[in-house]
C-alpha cells in the first residue's frame, strides 16, 4: 500500500541526557538493559542505547514478522555508528510518537516501507551517536575530535595510540548535546550495509526460545476463546451455557461485542467449554449468501460503466478501429492470510493501567483502541510487541480486531487474559484479501501493436470506512484496488481503467502485496494473450512496449538471460514470464512448469530477478523473494476462501491448502545492481508468480488460465 | 497424575490423559518451543519426537506418551548439526514453524543420514512454512547431513 497519511515527518527525539525512566526505560520488562540501569546508559536518541558493558541496544520500531527488520535496520544504525556488530542487541520499541512511521504518522509496519522510510532517520541516529562518542573521547584526551576516529566500537587517537571502548565513554557522552548536523558515511565506507550479514534473530528462532504472542504468560493469566458469528454480520439470538459453565477449568462465560467469550484455566478447557455452548444465531443479511451468487453479481456489475481511474486518449474509438480485438474476464477469490501463528493477544488489566503483549503491525492503533475500550488514557496502556508468527498485513488491522476483542474480554473478567484464535477461527474470521472480477479488452493494429486497453475492476474496497479513507480514496477510487492496473507500464496510446467497489459485510484487508496481488495476474496474463494474438514472443512483445522504461527492460533482459528464455526446453515443459513493479521495486519472474495426469500442474523452477534500488542485506532480499514466490504460488495453486449459506467453507490447512516442501520449485534469485532509491522487499516478490505460472501453463497446454486458483 | 519423560527429565503432571501433549508441554511444563498451528496434524508446528520418531503433539493424547521418551526442540543440543546448519543458512524468517521443522529434520537424519531430495520431500511435507523457507530448509538438511558425515557430533 502506498500510503501517504498525515505527513508529519517527526525527527527522532533529541535528548542528550542520561535517561532515567520515561520514554525508553521500564516499559519492556524482560529485555536486557530495559530497567534498573538508568545511570549506566548513553541514549543519544530514541533508537540507540549504549551501556557501560559496551552493549549497543538498537530500539527497533518495526515489527519483525520474518522480513528481517530486526537485522537490516540495526545494520544501518551500526554501520553509521561504527559499532561492533557482535555487541548489537535489539529491543522492540514501545508505543511512542518517536517511533511513528516517518510517512504515515502512526506507529506501524507494512507496505514494504521499513527500509526506505527509516534509512535517513537511522543513519542520522547512528552517526549522531558516533560523533558524540568521538567528542567525548577527544574531551577526555584534550585533543581535537578531528584527530580521533571511531571504528568497531572504539574511539582511537592514533597519534598517541590511545583508545576508549564505547562503553567506557557512556558517562561523558551522556553529558553532551547532540549535534544538529552530522556527517554521514560514503557508501564505499560501508562495512555492513550491502553485505549478507546473518540475522540477529536466527539463534533464538532455532533454539525455540523466541517469544511470540502465543508464548506470553503473566501470573494469574486465564485463557479465552471466543464463539463468533458463523455468518458475518450475525448476532447472538440466544445462548444456553449451563453445560459449558459446569465444565472443569471453565471460569467465566461473557458476552462481548464479537460473540461469546469462554474464559478458562487453559486453552483446552476454553475450547472444550466453547464446544459445549449452545448458541442460536441471528444470521443477519448474509444468511444464505454464496460465492456463486456473488460471482454472478460481480459479473453483472462488470458490464456496467464504473468510476474512472485512468483515461488516456479514446479507447472506444481505438477499439472500433482495431484490426484484432481480444476480450477476457479474470477472477480471483477471497484469500486468508493464514499466518502460521493464529491471532492472539494478552491483556493484563489493572486498576491503574494495562499491559498488552501481542504480535502486531499497528502499535498505535491497537494501543489506542484498547485504551478506549478499557476507559484508560493511551499512555496508561503499555503495548509490547512480540515476534510475529507471520503478518502479511493481517496484523495491521485498522479496526484492531484481535486486540480490541482481547480488551473486551479483559474488561469483562478483570483478570489477566490471553485470547487465542484456533486455526478455524483464524481461517473463517475474515479480513480477507477481496475477491476480484475483472473484465478486460484490447485492440491490436495491423502490426500487432496494442492501440487500446480497457480494464474494468470489480471488488470490495479495503480502505472504505477506515481512517485511511481520506488519504487513499479519491473521487471514488480506492487506490489500492487499482494499483498495478491503473499504472500499466506499457506504451499503449488509449487506456481506460474503471472500478466498481460493491459493498458487502465481508471483512477485507490488505494481504501481502495488496492490490498488486490481483492486478499483476490480470495485466500480465492479458499481455501474454496479446503477445500470442500478435504472433510475438511474450518477452519481445513486452520489451518493445517498454521503450520509455529502460529499468524494466533491463530487468526483463536479466531474467530472460538467467532463465535461458531463448533456449529450448525439455519435452513436456512450458515457460512463462511476468514482470511487475510494486512498492518501489521491480520483479520479473520466469516459471517453468509441467502438466500431466499423475501430478497435475507442477512448477519446477522460478527464476526471479529483482531491482529494488540500493540494498541493505542481499541475503534477506533473496529470502524475501523466495518467500514472495512461495506465498504467491500458494494463492496461484490452492488459495480460495468461498462461502456457502453465508459460511466460510474452509477452516484449516486440509481445505485451505498452502505450498509444501513437495510442491517446492527451485527458486533462483538475481539482484540487479543499482544505485536508485531503496524499494520495498517484503511484498514485491508476490505479484509476478501467478501470471508467470499461468502463462507457462498456456505455453505448454494452450489453455489460458483466467481464474485462480489454477485448475488444470 | 501422569509421568512424562521429557528431554531426559521426569515430570509429573496432573492432567486428564486425553489432553493433547502439545498443551501439556506448553501450558503445564512451560516448554514453549513446540507451537500450535492447526490442531489437526496438518502443519507440523507442534512436532516433537516420541521414542525418536517425529510426532504431531497436537494430536497425541498425553496419555499415549506415558513412559515414552519425549524430545522437544529444547532437548536438541545447540551444537546439533541441524541447529548449526540452520544458523549457517539463516533459515528462519518469522520463525514460528521452525522448531517443528527442526524436529522433523532431526528425525529424518536419524533415520536417513544422507537423504535425497525426494526423501526430504516426503519427510518434510507435513511441515508448513507460510514464509516459504523450504529452499533453505532443504539446503540446511543437506548441510547437516554433510556435517554429520564429517563427524560433527549429533
Amino acid at each position: 500500500m502506498n500510503m501517504i497519511i498525515n505527513i508529519s515527518r517527526r525527527e527522532f527525539i533529541k535528548t542528550g541526557s542520561l535517561i532515567g525512566g520515561g520514554l525508553i526505560l521500564g516499559v519492556i520488562p524482560g529485555f536486557n538493559g530495559a530497567s534498573g540501569q538508568s545511570s549506566q546508559n548513553f541514549a543519544p536518541n530514541a533508537f540507540i542505547r549504549v551501556g557501560t558493558d559496551d552493549i549497543v541496544t538498537v530500539i527497533v520500531n518495526k515489527s519483525e514478522m520474518g522480513q528481517g527488520v530486526y537485522t537490516s535496520l540495526p545494520m544501518v544504525v551500526a554501520d553509521e555508528m561504527e559499532a561492533d556488530w557482535s555487541k548489537i542487541r535489539i529491543e522492540p520499541a514501545p508505543v511512542d510518537p518517536a517511533y511513528n512511521h516517518t510517512i504515515w504518522g502512526i506507529q506501524g509496519t507494512g507496505g514494504s516501507t521499513s527500509t526506505w522510510t527509516t534509512w535517513d532517520q537511522l543513519r542520522r541516529a547512528g552517526a549522531t551517536a558516533r560523533v558524540m562518542l568521538v567528542k567525548a573521547a577527544a574531551g577526555i584526551w584534550g585533543v581535537s575530535p578531528i584527530a580521533c576516529r571511531a571504528e568497531n566500537g572504539f574511539v582511537f587517537h592514533d597519534e598517541t595510540k590511545r583508545q576508549f571502548s564505547y562503553g567506557s565513554l557512556v558517562e561523558k557522552a551522556a553529558q553532551l548535546s547532540p549535534p544538529q548536523d552530522v556527517p554521514l558515511k560514503e557508501p564505499k565506507d560501508y562495512k555492513l550495509i550491502g553485505k549478507p550479514v546473518k540475522r540477529l534473530d536466527t539463534p533464538s528462532k532455532v533454539k525455540g526460545s523466541a517469544v511470540f504472542g502465543i508464548d506470553v504468560k503473566v501470573p494469574g493469566m486465564l485463557t479465552a476463546v471466543v464463539a463468533r458469528t458463523p455468518v458475518f454480520g450475525g448476532r447472538v439470538k440466544s445462548i444456553s451455557d449451563e453445560k459449558a459453565r459446569a465444565m472443569q477449568g471453565v471460569k467465566f462465560i461473557e458476552r462481548i461485542p464479537s460473540g461469546i467469550a469462554v474464559i478458562a484455566d487453559n486453552f483446552w478447557s476454553a475450547v472444550s467449554g466453547r464446544n459445549a455452548l449452545d448458541i442460536k444465531w441471528d444470521e443477519g443479511p448474509l444468511a444464505g449468501f454464496s460465492s456463486m451468487k456473488q460471482r454472478k453479481q460481480y459479473a453483472a456489475l462488470s458490464k456496467k460503466t464504473g468510476a474512472v481511474a485512468r483515461k488516456d486518449g479514446d479507447p472506444g474509438a481505438a477499439l472500433a478501429k482495431a484490426v484484432k480485438k481480444l476480450k477476457a474476464e479474470y477472477e480471483v477469490p477471497y484469500l486468508a492470510h493464514a499466518t502460521m501463528e493464529p491471532m492472539n493477544a494478552v491483556v493484563d488489566l489493572r486498576e491503574d493501567g494495562c499491559d498488552i503483549w501481542t504480535g502486531t503491525q499497528f502499535q498505535s492503533a491497537d494501543r489506542n483502541s484498547a485504551a478506549e475500550i478499557l476507559g484508560l488514557k493511551p499512555e496508561q496502556v503499555n503495548l509490547h510487541t512480540t515476534f510475529l508468527g507471520g503478518g502479511f498485513g493481517r496484523r495491521a488491522n485498522p479496526y484492531s480486531d484481535f486486540v480490541s476483542e482481547a480488551a473486551h474480554v479483559a474488561k469483562a473478567v478483570r483478570k489477566p487474559v490471553k485470547v487465542m484464535w484456533t486455526r478455524e477461527d483464524d481461517t473463517r474470521g475474515g479480513y480477507f484479501r477481496p475477491m476480484w472480477y475483472d473484465r478486460i479488452e484490447a485492440g491490436l493494429d495491423g502490426n500487432g501493436n496494442p492501440t487500446a486497453w480497457r480494464h474494468r475492476i470489480v471488488g470490495q474496497s479495503i480502505i472504505k470506512g477506515t481512517p485511511f479513507e481520506k488519504a487513499l480514496i479519491e473521487d471514488g477510487i480506492d487506490e489500492t484496488s487499482v494499483e498495478g492496473a491503473k499504472n500499466i507500464p506499457y506504451d499503449i496510446p488509449n487506456v481506460l481503467v474503471e472500478l466498481h467497489s460493491p459493498e458487502y459485510p465481508i471483512p477485507v484487508l490488505w494481504w501481502r502485496s495488496v492490490g498488486h496481488s490481483h492486478t499483476a495476474f490480470v495485466v500480465e496474463s492479458f499481455m501474454d494473450e496479446l503477445a500470442h494474438a500478435a504472433g510475438r514472443d511474450p518477452l519481445e512483445f513486452r520489451r518493445e512496449l517498454l521503450n520509455k522504461d529502460p529499468r524494466r527492460r533491463a530487468l526483463l533482459e536479466l531474467v530472460a538471460q538467467k532463465a535461458g528464455w531463448r533456449d529450448p526446453l525439455p519435452e513436456g515443459r512450458g515457460r512463462g514470464i511476468a514482470i511487475h513493479k510494486s512498492f518501489g521495486s521491480y520483479v520479473a519472474q520466469v516459471a517453468e512448469v509441467s502438466v500431466n495426469k499423475k501430478d497435475g500442474l507442477r512448477v519446477h523452477k522460478v527464476v526471479c530477478a529483482v531491482d529494488c534500488g540500493k540494498i541493505v542485506n542481499p541475503s534477506i532480499i533473496e529470502a524475501q523473494m523466495e518467500s514472495g514466490v512461495v506465498f504467491g504460488l500458494s494463492a496461484a495453486l490452492f488459495g480460495e476462501i468461498t462461502f456457502k449459506k453465508g459460511r466460510v467453507e474452509q477452516g484449516n490447512f486440509n481445505d485451505y491448502k498452502l505450498v509444501r516442501m513437495n510442491h517446492m520449485p527451485l527458486i533462483e534469485v538475481h539482484i540487479m545492481p543499482s544505485e536508485e532509491k531503496h524499494g520495498g522487499i517484503g511484498e514485491p516478490g508476490v505479484p509476478p508468480v501467478a501470471p508467470a505460472v499461468a502463462n507457462a501453463v498456456f505455453a505448454l497446454t494452450g489453455n489460458r488460465v483466467r481464474r485462480l486458483p489454477i485448475r488444470v | 497424575m501422569i509421568l512424562l519423560h521429557i528431554n531426559g527429565k521426569t515430570h509429573i503432571v496432573d492432567v486428564s490423559p486425553d489432553i493433547p501433549l502439545l498443551w501439556v508441554l506448553r501450558e503445564h511444563l512451560g516448554l514453549l518451543g513446540a507451537k500450535y498451528g492447526c490442531g489437526i496434524a496438518q502443519c507440523g508446528a507442534c512436532t516433537v519426537h516420541i521414542d525418536g520418531k517425529a510426532r504431531r503433539s497436537c494430536r497425541t493424547p498425553v496419555g499415549d506418551a506415558l513412559g515414552k521418551e519425549i524430545t522437544t526442540i529444547e532437548g536438541i543440543p545447540d551444537d546439533h548439526p541441524v541447529k548449526m546448519a540452520w544458523i549457517d543458512d539463516d533459515v528462519p524468517q518469522c520463525g514460528y514453524c521452525q522448531p517443528g521443522q527442526i524436529m522433523a529434520a532431526t528425525a529424518l537424519l536419524k533415520e536417513k543420514p544422507e537423504p535425497t531430495d525426494e526423501d526430504i520431500d516426503i519427510a518434510m511435507a507435513g511441515n508448513l512454512c507460510r514464509c516459504g523457507t523450504y529452499q533453505r530448509i532443504r539446503r540446511s538438511i543437506h548441510r547437516a547431513s554433510k556435517m554429520m558425515a564429517e563427524g560433527v557430533k549429533s
